[in-house]
């Protein structure tokens, strides 16, 4: 990432646009530029035209609008198997009617490499995934997490510069799915490649990502590294979408820089960092992330507004506490607590204060 | 390993293997009283009846039961002897017995399989075997000549035990000469094996054909969404529930020299009313019609083997870069193999039984091996026949073996 | 309730023992011909005798009668099969004997055994009719149409394609009377090879145009279309074609080849008393001139045709359509049931090598 200029637009989406009935758009002039040697995640619900930006990206979809550009050069009408992208799925797509190793071989053959070259090729990626002696088995013969490592394995075996991962894990357990996750992660720095990965699991685009494109009705919500997408979400349904939050519908009272008083629909006032709201009177949703909630007045910035607050549920969950509060109204508000050592206990029925520093409550667009 | 297994115990001190083997039994004997039914109507339908027939190909007592005295005569005197006063005699007792019980039909007819026009010389015989005087040589001798040649004598003596090859030797063109050797028939009387072969070359080229038209079919099939595939799937099928005749003849109007095809060819100007082309009556008429009426069963096992495999697998390898027709090729043909090898199974199999497809389009080439089946059937030499279908049979199993030697029958995919 | 109980079990009762008494099952070849032996034999035999009587179809009841007698399991009391078929079956005993003497005189006081044809009474089997190979050709092509046999192998006289069944029998008979040889000698001439070769001989100069027809229905067919200018057919199906249809086609009897549709019992036929008086009324003048009205095969007696045979349909005079009218059987062939018996294996594998070889 030093020669940066060109580096930072390795792939370029330029205005892109995408319709299949000519009525509707799948994808509304999406902009977006991926640096080599960048693992950018595509996370969204289903429908929301992550998958269709990766299909276009590889060539099995063409743009309707805009344009594509891969190391700078435009690829609208270059067909999938000349875009020399690496491309892994989400059933993994192995061929069942050959080999692990005749599966690996067929990029290489395809592209007229000789025997004994293809043979080191094919013997360092399955090294690379730990899999080197499964080299004659057939797919129907490994697992779910093996067959996921052949995937990757091939999908890396032609030293690809660009790689796409289509929800690659979706199919595994949780417990290989974190360790694939992690294994991916390090191939990906190890190998220098530029990773575009989609999912709808947010825990996996947090982890693995450098950025992530949080996409949502044929847009693109938010883009930023995962800790700015979690701790400030630039809109509500980012907020929602990405981690639990609790969410305060109300009023903008009063609005100076980075301050804001918001009025709840019960009367009571809060406090808030205003996001996408630009003046009084305005409707707003305010976002608290349940670990920034506090009760305990020491823990508040002097002359923060609290506000009152009924236990009605205590959740043991080992290492937190999930409190269920009833707030403003509203009977879903949650708090969670660190489960330390002297741990003020609380019970339900009992009525205590609630507060937070400004900037962890941010008022957003009332969707 | 078995020394552990057998020394293990149930808690209440059984052998574990007995106790497992008892569990497992009531299970084993409630499957098989489900299946019994089936069994017992494939065995009473299926296999009765091809065993049946395959001992009618080398079993017929027409001959041996009507005609103990000559047969005790062939047992006694080893192929070669001339046929002396005494049987001569025996065979006299055996006509006049054949006339008295009706026999000497069925055993005239058996002689007549092995000898061609040789039946009425027995029923002639048998009318007048009350009257003979001996010696009964000459008497016999001067009723016709025939009775003193020894290709007749030949075929009695074969036809005196009931467990004969001789119907396997008409069924490949061959017979046995005066002396008993084995020989093959005059040229212009060949025809079975000749027949074998062009059935299953046929048969082949149909098979072909129908490979060919079915792949895109299915392909289309397969890859149409649900709506419209179950749209194109009904015109695909519509063969099947019209009557093998109404099509046959429907492509008859279409085919022949005056018909549809030919007219608008030639109201078009594209040939001449004299150049009128041949299309039906002849081996192309053939291949038309029974393509189309066994296309279905080519289209069918391809497209359920089509509609798994996922477009993922094609993406997979164009991503991986190859071109459309490699992919085709190399990814999306060998993974069609287990419907193509059911398909092709299939529509050969029937295509080699099929005989009233080829008689009445398919003109002077229209003759299959089948059709001599049902001729020998419709005349009541059934042995004939169920040696030809022996053969056939034989034929087809040859083929199912070729097949799971080359492509594997666990390959197979019928639906 | 309780007496429309009774009354149905009475009923129910009563209709068993109708059916326990007798149901005579008469087999037959389904088509035009069937129905003419329903409404000719099976319907005037009911209304005459009560006798609950049934009609079945079958391809070929010839087969039938050898796998039902062979596994003892016989359903069908009368069955209608070709001549050869008659002859066969009785050798191989698998028909009952018919006693010749308790067949009825003619309507005229012909004895039977004056009245039928030769060969229609064989000691299995009794004549429904008799039936011919002929060939046909289209009058509005040809209005000065052929007439001899030889002319069917005239390709210059007579120029275009020619229908020929696809098999031995009557094609063989067929080309050597087209050849010259009188009817009478067809078969000795047969039995020869010099014989067969020339019957084959005479195939050859023809075998480039000829269409080979498999069904019966299929010559007719074939004339209509134009795809043939004449095909050999049974006299039966060109009637058929002429008459109901309007077809302008025209038989040519000489050299036909007639053979007779046989009446048999076969053997251990459940009702064989009744079997046999179902022929003895089937075949008399009436049960023979029944059938005449409805398909143009000839009655097998001669007092059937005494009278003029008029068809169904009120105005078709029969007489010129029958096999058996005099004026039709100037040069007619009986068909030799003992040759094709002795020779159809054989003769069939040398005729389908004929066709193979080019």
């Amino acid at each position: 990432m030093t020669t940066a200029a060109r580096n930072d637009n390795f792939v370029v989406f330029d205005h892109v646009q995408k319709s299949y009935d000519g009525v509707s758009l799948v994808v509304k002039d999406l902009n977006l530029n991926i640096a080599k040697g960048e693992f950018l995640t595509m996370l969204g619900p289903s429908g929301s035209g992550k998958t269709t930006c990766l299909m276009m990206l590889a060539g099995f979809e063409t743009a309707t609008h805009g344009e594509i550009r891969l190391d700078g050069r435009n690829i609208n009408l270059v067909p999938p198997h000349k875009r020399g992208i690496g491309m892994v799925f989400q059933n993994y797509a192995l061929f069942p009617h050959m080999t692990v190793g005749e599966n690996l071989a067929f990029p290489l053959e395809v592209r007229g490499m000789g025997k004994s070259e293809r043979e080191a090729k094919i013997k360092r990626a399955l090294d690379m995934v730990q899999m080197g002696s499964f080299i004659n088995r057939r797919p129907a013969q490994l697992s779910g997490g093996q067959q996921q490592r052949i995937a990757l394995a091939r999908a890396l075996v032609f030293d690809p510069a660009l790689v796409l991962m289509d929800e690659p894990l979706g199919a595994l357990d949780k417990q290989l799915r974190e360790h694939m996750q992690f294994e991916i992660k390090h191939l990906h720095e190890t190998l220098g490649i530029t990773v575009v990965y989609v999912t709808h699991d947010q825990g996996e685009a947090l982890t693995m990502s450098d950025r992530v494109a949080v996409f949502n009705d044929g847009k693109i919500q938010q883009l930023a590294p995962p800790a700015d997408l979690y701790e400030r979400p630039d809109n509500s349904f980012v907020a929602q979408f990405i981690g639990e939050n609790n969410k305060l519908p109300g009023i903008i009272e009063e609005l100076s820089g980075d301050k804001a008083l918001v009025r709840l629909a019960t009367g009571e006032l809060i406090d808030a960092t205003p996001v996408n709201v630009t003046q009084k009177g305005q409707k707003t949703l305010v976002s608290i992330r349940p670990e920034r909630v506090e009760f305990k007045p020491e823990m508040m910035p002097a002359g923060a507004h609290t506000i009152d607050a009924t236990v009605l549920e205590v959740i043991y969950m080992g290492d937190i506490l999930r409190v269920v509060l009833r707030v403003a109204g509203s009977d879903d508000f949650v708090m969670k607590m660190r489960n330390t050592l002297g741990q003020t206990k609380l019970s339900p029925g009992q009525h205590i204060n609630v507060g937070w520093h400004p900037q962890d409550a941010r008022a957003l667009d009332p969707m | 390993m078995t020394d552990i297994s057998s020394s293990l115990t149930t808690a209440d001190g059984r052998p574990l293997k007995a106790a497992l083997a008892a569990a497992q039994a009531r299970a084993r004997r409630k499957a098989f009283l489900l299946v019994a039914p089936l069994l017992l109507f494939v065995v009473v339908t299926f296999i009765l009846p091809i065993g049946q027939m395959l001992q009618r190909s080398v079993y017929h007592d027409g001959f041996s039961k009507a005609a103990p005295n000559l047969s005790q005569w062939f047992s006694a005197n080893p192929e070669g002897t001339v046929p002396d006063e005494a049987a001569y005699a025996a065979l006299v007792a055996d006509l006049v017995q054949m006339k008295k019980d009706k026999t000497v039909g069925e055993a005239g007819t058996r002689i007549n399989y092995t000898l061609p026009g040789t039946r009425s010389l027995f029923t002639s015989a048998a009318r007048k075997s009350e009257s003979l005087q001996p010696p009964y040589k000459e008497a016999m001798i001067a009723l016709d000549a025939e009775w003193g040649k020894a290709e007749l004598w030949g075929a009695m003596r074969s036809s005196a035990s009931p467990w004969t090859s001789d119907f396997y030797l008409i069924a490949t063109d061959r017979k046995r000469d005066s002396d008993g050797s084995v020989v093959m028939v005059p040229e212009n009387q060949r025809i079975y094996i000749w027949l074998f072969a062009k059935t299953f070359i046929l048969s082949g080229v149909i098979t072909f054909v129908c490979l060919l038209l079915a792949f895109p079919i299915a392909h289309l099939l397969a890859t149409l969404p649900m709506s419209k595939s179950n749209l194109l799937m009904i015109l695909v099928l519509l063969p099947f529930w019209t009557s093998l005749l109404v099509r046959t003849t429907s492509w008859i109007v279409l085919l022949q020299g005056q018909g549809v095809v030919n007219n608008v060819l030639v109201s078009l100007g594209l040939i001449g009313d004299d150049g009128r082309i041949a299309m039906i009556y002849n081996q192309t008429g053939t291949i038309i019609v029974m393509t189309h009426i066994l296309l279905p069963f080519m289209v069918l096992p391809l497209y359920s083997v089509m509609r798994t495999i996922k477009p993922s697998y094609a993406r997979a390898a164009r991503s991986l870069g190859a071109t459309s027709w490699t992919t085709f090729r190399r990814i999306y043909l060998p993974q069609t193999l287990p419907g193509m090898g059911a398909g092709a199974l299939l529509v050969f199999i029937l295509a080699v039984g099929y005989y009233i497809t080829p008689a009445l389009v398919g003109g002077a080439d229209g003759q299959l091996i089948s059709n001599l089946i049902q001729f020998h059937m419709s005349k009541s030499n059934w042995s004939l026949a169920a040696a030809l279908s022996g053969m056939l049979l034989v034929g087809v199993l040859l083929l199912y073996w070729l097949y799971d030697r080359l492509v594997g029958i666990d390959k197979l995919k019928l639906g | 309730m309780k007496k429309i109980l009774a009354l149905t079990t009475a009923m129910t009762v009563v209709a068993f023992a109708a059916s326990a008494e007798t149901t005579l099952t008469v087999m037959s070849w389904g088509g035009a011909y069937g129905e003419a032996q329903t409404e000719g034999h099976v319907k005037p035999f009911i209304a005459k005798t009560g006798i609950n009587t049934v009609m079945t179809d079958a391809d070929n009841p010839a087969p039938v009668i050898k796998s039902q007698v062979e596994a003892g399991n016989v359903t069908i009391d009368v069955a209608s099969v070709e001549y050869a078929d008659a002859i066969r079956l009785c050798d191989e005993g698998l028909l009952e004997p018919i006693d010749a003497a308790a067949l009825p005189a003619g309507a005229d006081g012909t004895p039977a055994a004056d009245d039928f044809l030769p060969g229609a009474v064989t000691e299995c089997g009794v004549s429904t009719d008799v039936w011919a190979n002929v060939f046909a050709y289209d009058s509005s092509k040809f209005p000065e149409g052929p007439t001899t046999a030889a002319d069917f192998f005239d390709l210059e006289k007579f120029p275009g394609k020619r229908g020929l069944r696809k098999g031995a029998k009557a094609v063989l008979e067929l080309a050597l009377m087209g050849d010259g040889v009188p009817a009478a000698e067809v078969y000795d001439l047969l039995s020869t090879p010099e014989g067969l070769d020339r019957a084959f001989a005479k195939l050859d100069t023809i075998k480039k145009d000829v269409i080979w027809w498999e069904a019966g229905a299929q010559a007719p067919q074939l004339l209509a279309d134009g795809e043939v200018a004449m095909t050999t057919a049974y006299n039966g199906r060109i009637f058929a074609a002429a008459i109901n249809e309007g077809k302008p086609f025209q038989i040519v009897w000489d050299g036909q080849i007639y053979e007779n549709e046989m009446y048999v019992v076969p053997k251990g036929a459940p009702n064989k008393d009744t079997a046999m008086q179902f022929i003895q009324f089937a075949t008399s003048t009436e049960g023979l001139r029944g059938q005449a009205q409805h398909i143009s095969y000839g009655p097998s007696r001669k007092s059937a045709m005494k009278e003029e045979l008029i068809f169904k349909d009120g105005k078709t005079v029969m007489a010129p359509h029958l096999p058996t009218s005099p004026d039709n059987m100037k040069n007619a062939l009986l068909t030799s049931a003992d040759f094709w018996v002795d020779h159809d294996a054989e003769l069939n594998e040398r005729f389908n090598a004929w066709l193979a070889a080019n």
